[in-house]
């Protein structure tokens, strides 16, 4: 095991754990582990997924108990192990990345709710929840209406609420975990300046993200966890991502840009001059056979409905769609499967793949023509087609009658991108194909798209991190606000001018 | 030692195991308790009993695999049973042909469909819940039936429909015959069919299944009329063993058929569910209360036991995947 000494780091820390072991079921989840985080700082916790971070978190707020052997000094006592009350009492506070909040209920009641638990007489005082919810607010430079139900508010104003809450409480240390995950790039600035106030009013904040650039700019040190060991406390000075991920992964990626230049093939898509009021404007854009085409943008720039539309979804008010040189009008998705348009849903988990079924109806589910025999849906073919494809992708599998939730995100992603590739498709738009995915099978699905564009597929890449689409599309294109504002070539465009201008 | 279990799983599928055992502890417990229960009367009584409740039961599988509810299965099955007999008393009533009776099947089934088609597109069109829907159409068919008869028994049938409801061919009752046809045909529809495929992904997540390019919709409105087709079915028969039709026969069967899904490992939300381990389901509650009538239990003893059945199959179903998880855990 590797322990680097931070030098430096000579004030005493607010938490410090040490020989943390957990074993779940015979499975080590932790091993060995030590962590420390220092009074105000912002510290942040990473690792792939699986790799013991929420099991760490869930030890130190006392939700598991670790095996015998660990200490746990925290602010000048030792615990052998925590309990939610004593973690709580203490000032130790998470903020789940599913929040944990009362959608129905006013945010007053969704900040104050705890401090009126457990006193005697059990009786709601509005007036004094009202006042340490504006309070807490305050104290995050915030104005919120504590008396709306939380419902009205957006995520990134509930993840506010969330940390207000958490305030509340008289918190010393809070985790976050994942809390950018669903916000803009906009609310992502606003949070991160929320917690650089905390950090400075003397709160230290363990920050648990995935993206890595976030990670960078506003953690002091990060404690890279893999496959439940600890692999080392590193000052985020000096840090670049794909180090971190070299960290995290124990790979090395050297990220080249794939672009390439092709001799003039057919054009398979042309689109001219598509508008949806409200959601995008104006939209010309072409794909060529075998050529990759990145489309990035913040959240909300239209990029969705844009593929959505191309996929027979949604209909355009005006403009027109050229597939193959033959003008096309979908009414529904079926029109534009059966054209050879396939879509790659950002949401996997509710549009992208029938979570609870099987890994084999899944993937047939859009072609189940190729597997009729006889007018009946034929058994043997279904598992020879799902065995090939399940071979030509490399995905690793128990059996083909497993439930497709039992898959990993990569894997589940290979079998999202070979149902579409059943299909025969022409054109195949991926949505955010990393999603969920961790940092080490994300480079295996470019792997995988790369090869795709090398058949003859012309394919077209949406995803709001600006490396996705820089590395592996041929072309990039930003969108903001529902426009194409500029087009950039990877192999004369340094990344940070593209991720300065979509950031912006 | 995985050969024999595993072989059996893949050929059952896992919904098996409850309603399996249920048959072995039924069937052990009543033969113990009585010599005359393993005989060929037994036989005789729930092969007759079965088909009503049975065929209505296939009626309410599909929709229940695509997440949704008919609760006008028995109304539907009624006034298809309506239409056949007012078909016949328009040629004749006991005096009419075969010619008539062959149209009342086919008005009979259509007008089942009907209901279905239209449940199907209100279903489909506005997302309402099927329950509502289905509640709706029950109480129509309900009041549009006592309204039609007057709440009273329309009979008066010619005698060669009698055999449809009692007789037997080579010793097996007819009854039977088009229940188990009307099971094998329901299996096939689930299990080699797109429409079958579609219907347990729609069950498990109708947004991801209309984003793999499934016409939704139609694959809705296609199971609730195949739905209510299934019902007229039911309807006939049921006219041909009483020999007459109510607006309100069989109206206790309802929820019993709902439970019979269960009892058969159908997923009360959706996605997941077989013919042939409902059909053993089905078999257990007529042997149940079968048995029960043999050792001299009062009938409505029957009902309350089934009850029990299910919330014991429920409970261990529960544990049975509790021991499941933690089995798991401990192999890994």
């Amino acid at each position: 095991m590797q322990q680097l000494a931070i030098t430096g780091g000579s004030e005493k820390p607010l938490l410090s754990l040490h020989d943390i072991n957990m074993t779940f079921g015979g499975v080590k989840a932790l091993k060995n582990v030590s962590f420390d985080v220092r009074p105000g700082e912002v510290h942040c916790l990473a690792g792939e997924n699986g790799c013991g971070k929420s099991t760490l978190i869930k030890i130190i707020t006392g939700v598991y108990r670790p095996a015998d052997g660990a200490s746990i000094d925290y602010d000048g006592e030792t615990y052998s192990h925590m309990s939610p009350v004593t973690a709580q009492d203490r000032g130790i506070q998470v903020i789940w990345q599913d929040l944990a909040l009362f959608p129905e209920m006013s945010v007053a009641e969704n900040i104050a709710f705890q401090t009126v638990l457990g006193r005697w007489p059990k009786l709601v005082d509005y007036g004094r929840m009202r006042k340490i919810a504006t309070d807490a607010l305050e104290r995050l430079g915030i104005t919120l209406d504590v008396d709306l139900p939380l419902k009205e508010y957006a995520i990134a104003q509930r993840q506010i609420v969330a940390i207000a809450r958490a305030l509340v409480g008289e918190a010393k240390l809070v985790f976050m975990d994942e809390p950018t995950a669903s916000l803009t790039q906009s609310e992502t600035d606003h949070l991160l300046d929320i917690v650089r106030g905390l950090s400075a009013s003397g709160v230290a904040v363990v920050f648990v993200s995935h993206r890595l650039a976030e990670v960078l700019e506003i953690s002091s040190r990060i404690t890279v966890l893999r496959d439940g060991a600890l692999v080392g406390v590193y000052p985020a000075a000096g840090m670049t991502q794909s180090r971190i991920t070299e960290l995290m992964t124990g790979k090395t990626f050297d990220q080249q840009v794939r672009a390439k230049s092709r001799p003039d093939q057919p054009v398979v898509l042309e689109v001219k001059g598509l508008s949806r009021p409200g959601q995008f404007d104006d939209i010309s854009l072409t794909v060529q056979r075998g050529e990759t085409l990145g489309i990035t943008g913040l959240l909300g720039a239209g990029r969705t409905e844009l593929a959505q539309t191309l996929f027979g979804m949604l209909q355009p008010a005006t403009g027109t769609i050229t597939l193959e040189g033959k003008p096309v009008h979908f009414s529904s998705n079926r029109d534009a499967i059966k054209a050879g348009v396939a879509y790659l849903s950002e949401d996997r988990l509710s549009l992208g793949l029938i979570q609870p079924q099987s890994i084999a109806d899944n993937l047939v589910i859009s072609s189940l023509g190729k597997i009729v025999s006889g007018g009946f849906l034929s058994d043997e073919r279904k598992r020879k087609l799902v065995a090939g494809w399940i071979a030509d992708l490399g995905v690793k599998i128990g059996l083909q009658s497993d439930a497709i939730s039992t898959l990993s995100g990569g894997n589940q992603q290979r079998i999202a991108i070979a149902k579409w590739l059943a299909t025969d498709p022409k054109l195949l738009i991926l949505d955010a194909p990393t999603v969920g995915v961790d940092v080490g099978a994300r480079a295996g699905i470019f792997d995988i798209v790369a090869k795709l564009a090398e058949t003859g597929l012309a394919i077209i890449l949406i995803s709001d991190e600006v490396p996705e689409v820089y590395f592996n599309a041929d072309r990039v294109l930003h969108m903001a606000q529902g426009r194409i504002v500029g087009s950039y070539d990877p192999r004369s465009v340094p990344l940070a001018e593209i991720e300065g201008a979509v950031y912006a | 030692m995985t050969s024999f279990s595993e072989r059996l799983k893949a050929w059952f599928g896992p919904e098996m195991a409850g309603p399996g055992l249920a048959l072995v502890a039924v069937i052990l417990v009543f033969g113990l308790a009585s010599p005359q229960f393993l005989s060929a009367a037994t036989f005789g009584s729930v092969a007759f009993q079965l088909p009503e409740l049975g065929l209505l039961t296939l009626a309410m599988l599909l929709p229940i695999l695509t997440g949704g509810l008919n609760l006008a299965v028995t109304f539907t099955a009624n006034i298809a049973g309506l239409t056949l007999a007012w078909v016949l008393q328009a040629n004749g009533g006991a005096d009419a042909g075969a010619g008539a009776f062959a149209l009342g099947c086919i008005l009979a089934v259509m007008v089942g469909a009907a209901s279905g088609v239209v449940m199907g597109l209100v279903i489909a069109f506005t997302r309402a819940h099927p329950i509502l829907v289905s509640l709706s159409m029950m109480i129509f068919l309900r009041g549009l039936g006592e309204f039609l008869t007057r709440g009273g028994d329309v009979s008066g049938f010619p005698a060669f429909i009698g055999p449809l409801g009692h007789g037997s061919i080579a010793g097996i009752p007819i009854p039977l015959i088009v229940f188990i046809g009307c099971v094998l045909a329901w299996h096939l529809l689930l299990t080699r069919t797109k429409l079958g495929f579609n219907t347990y992904m729609i069950g498990s997540n109708l947004e991801a299944t209309r984003y793999s390019g499934i016409n939704t919709r139609k694959v809705i409105v296609l199971v609730y009329t195949l739905s209510g087709a299934m019902c007229a079915v039911a309807g006939i028969i049921m006219l041909a063993r009483f020999n007459s039709v109510r607006i309100g026969h069989g109206e206790s069967y309802l929820l019993i058929t709902v439970l019979a899904c269960f009892l058969g490992g159908v997923n009360p939300f959706g996605g997941f569910g077989r013919v042939i381990p409902v059909f053993v389901a089905l078999v257990v509650l007529q042997l149940l209360s079968s048995g029960l009538n043999l050792i001299g239990a009062n009938q409505h003893l029957a009902t309350a036991v089934w009850g029990l059945l299910l919330v014991g199959v429920m409970v261990l179903r529960f544990a049975a995947s509790k021991f499941k998880i933690s089995f798991v855990r401990k192999g890994t």
